[in-house]
């Protein structure tokens, strides 16, 4: 008997032991320690990413990105005069965290402007909590179309620097069809993935109206690894151009067994097929010959400020700088202009700025917001050297 | 003309998928045939093999045929590991208990592999080149990959049999399978015929692994789960417990899973094979060649 009491009191014990220890691993969260406090002498904006979990890959990168650029805005004199101050946080790619990260940043933080999140979900998330306390929030990657305009309504206070997936989706269409002079296309689609039918059906409605015909759909799933016999069947109709809206681990396969399959006419993708080097390790040179996709910038690009910031990030973290790390540049880049036309850290008055942008130059093309919040940008469209080495094929407005 | 050379075309697509499903689930049913254990950690014993190919390749760099057996040498071990540890002591428990088990070992090896090597897929190592052979006018085309697929696969499934019905560890797994304690009076080691069954069945899935690897030249720590479940069906399909119809199955499966993509709706694909699975535990549950079999490993 008394046994069995000491083992109820043990486990009472660890009990509320875990308990605490879970609570505590929400303050675990806060990268930076810093009580809630104005302090007028500097800029305090909020970063809400997903720096662990399934996309820590792209949180992580794109912080990166944003990491360059607050140390290049605070090394050059910071925003207005004041330093910046970033004050991150980890929401794990989960809703619920992203939720409660957003409110804690508007609320106790008192930020002026938040940076995220990264993936569109969460953006949908952490938007209703930007109206309520009016204070705007942009991401950099977010595409999904409900974060910037919900129930035929502009959400007054959520901004996007990067394309929609239609935007990019009406690009390749239109690649496709003039570019490429494509009179016909397949395509295979992720039927799992909002991004891959996204694209689809805004590249079917373009590509058909610049006179071109899309004659086959194929679709498959998220963790398919053969599309031996989706191509087989593709190929027999001997489609012009191939249209591939999926994301690279799957686009690499795709490209080599086509090439096996004997296709040897272009394979069009969007910007899910941006990581060159794992492409190259796993199609090889010789199946990229002819694949084209449609990405934000390119890291290669001549021009000074590109070339700048590619050349700063890898100094800094040796590796090239992915979209994600371009668009988090941006982002960064895209506030401090706001808030220095405004020429206040009133969230309102940032906001406003912001809506009334009318010509950002950013690392990933000039940007003008649209009434939408959606940005009307530039893209690029990147194909590869004999040596599989991306090159830059054309520039788009 | 030309539609007949598609689907020629087609079968050979199919063939080399369901040669995998094969190799996978020769494992399923002579595990299943001997201790009567659905083994859930199969499909990922095959995840390990690809993995352990991987390394052989690019840090040992041994070839395909060493990175084979490399994988096929991990895989035994791993193979008689789990049995040792994680289904030995439940033996005598009920299946359902075992069954749980096979379940926990499959999220153990997957999420070990996960933590161990991170969840992003990884390119395979090209070892064999590309070569294509083509056939009716170069309407067909059969890769040098593929062939090597059909061989391996075909040549393993040889010796498999060999070891079965010729040599005194296959007469043990027979007796085993066929009446335990009975086996057990005439001294056969249960212990050892038992793991020796799970090394044969690990190692198969080791090779397919690997086969896998160089074939779609893309591996990653959750590779195993649907291949896992779609080799399990094919075993069921071609009685589970017996050989020949985990090959017929495995075979089966592949060419109308490509059939269906090929003819019809590529969206039903794994609503069909799951249908099979179905029809056949309704109209025939013991498989094309399960009915009344005697001799089952």
């Amino acid at each position: 008997m008394k046994m069995r009491k000491l083992l109820a009191v043990t486990l009472l014990l660890a009990f509320v032991l875990v308990m605490t220890a879970g609570c505590g691993g929400t303050d675990a969260n806060k990268t930076e320690t810093k009580p809630a406090a104005t302090d007028a002498a500097e800029v305090i904006l909020g970063a809400n990413f997903e720096l662990s979990g399934a996309v820590a890959v792209y949180g992580q990168t794109k912080m990166n990105g944003v990491e360059i650029a607050i140390d290049e805005i605070n090394k050059a004199g910071g925003i207005l005069g004041k330093q910046v101050k970033l004050i991150k946080y980890d929401n794990k790619g989960d809703d619920a965290e992203a939720l409660s990260l957003t409110t804690r940043l508007m609320t106790e933080d008192k930020i002026v402007t938040m940076l995220g999140p990264v993936t569109s979900g969460r953006v949908m998330v952490a938007v209703p909590v930007s109206e309520q306390f009016k204070i705007p929030l942009v991401t950099g990657t977010g595409t999904a179309a409900a974060i910037t305009v919900a129930d035929g309504k502009v959400n007054q206070y959520a901004f996007r620097i990067c394309y929609t997936d239609e935007y990019q989706g009406k690009l390749a269409g239109k690649f496709a069809a003039t570019s490429l002079g494509g009179k016909t296309a397949a395509m295979l689609v992720n039927q799992n993935d909002d991004y891959s039918i996204g694209l689809s059906e805004a590249f079917k409605t373009t590509f058909e109206e610049n006179g071109g015909k899309v004659i086959e759909q194929v679709s498959f799933t998220n963790d398919d690894v053969n599309f031996n016999t989706a191509l087989t069947k593709i190929i027999a109709t001997n489609p012009d151009v191939l249209y591939v809206p999926a994301y690279y681990e799957q686009d690499a396969l795709i490209a080599k067994q086509a090439r096996e399959l004997g296709y040897t006419k272009p394979i069009i993708g969007g910007d899910g097929w941006d990581s060159a080097d794992y492409l190259l390790q796993t199609a090889g040179a010789a199946a990229l010959q002819e694949v084209y996709f449609v990405n934000h910038y390119f890291s290669g690009d001549a021009e000074p400020a590109v070339k700048a910031f590619v050349d700063a990030y890898t100094a800094k973290y040796n590796e090239t700088p992915s979209s994600f790390s371009a668009l988090g540049y941006d982002t960064a880049m895209f506030v401090k202009d706001a808030i220095e036309r405004a020429g206040s850290l009133d969230p309102v008055a940032i906001r406003d700025a912001m809506a009334a942008t009318k010509e950002f130059k950013g690392i990933t093309g000039n940007l003008a917001m649209g009434e939408n919040h959606d940005p009307i940008k530039s893209a690029v469209i990147i194909s590869f050297d004999a040596d599989g080495k991306p090159i830059l094929k054309e520039k788009l407005q | 003309m030309e539609q007949f050379y598609v689907f020629l075309q087609q079968m050979v697509n199919g063939i080399s998928l369901g040669s995998i499903y094969a190799l996978i689930a020769l494992g399923y049913t002579m595990v299943y045939g001997i201790i009567k254990l659905i083994n859930f950690a199969h499909g990922d014993i095959y995840m390990v093999g690809a993995f352990v190919g991987y390394f052989a390749i690019n840090y040992l760099h041994v070839g395909f045929f060493g990175s084979l057996f490399i994988a096929m040498a991990a895989c035994v071990l791993l193979g008689i590991l789990i049995e040792r540890i994680a289904y030995k002591p439940l033996r005598n428990a009920t299946r359902i208990a075992a069954l749980i088990t096979a379940i926990g070992v499959s999220f153990l090896l997957e999420y070990t592999t996960v933590f161990a090597l991170g969840a992003q897929s990884r390119a395979f190592p090209e070892v064999l080149g590309n070569i294509r052979f083509g056939f009716f006018g170069n309407k067909v085309f059969i890769t040098n990959k593929e062939l090597l697929i059909y061989g391996v696969t075909l040549a393993l499934m040889v010796l498999l049999q060999f070891i079965v019905k010729k040599t005194k560890t296959g007469k043990a797994m027979r007796a085993v399978a066929f009446d335990r304690d009975a086996a057990m009076l005439m001294g056969v080691n249960i212990d050892n015929t038992i793991s020796a069954t799970f090394a044969l069945g690990s190692a198969l899935a080791g090779a397919a692994g690997v086969l896998v690897g160089i074939y779609y030249s893309a591996i990653s720590p959750l590779m195993g789960m649907n291949p896992g479940l779609k080799a399990f069906v094919a075993a069921v399909l071609g009685g589970i417990g017996s050989i020949p119809g985990a090959a017929l199955g495995g075979v089966l499966m592949g060419v109308i899973e490509t059939m269906v993509i090929a003819y019809g709706q590529s969206t039903f694909r794994d609503a069909v094979a799951f249908a099979i699975l179905i029809i056949i535990l309704i109209i025939k549950p013991s498989g094309i060649f399960g009915s009344n079999a005697r001799e089952k490993v």
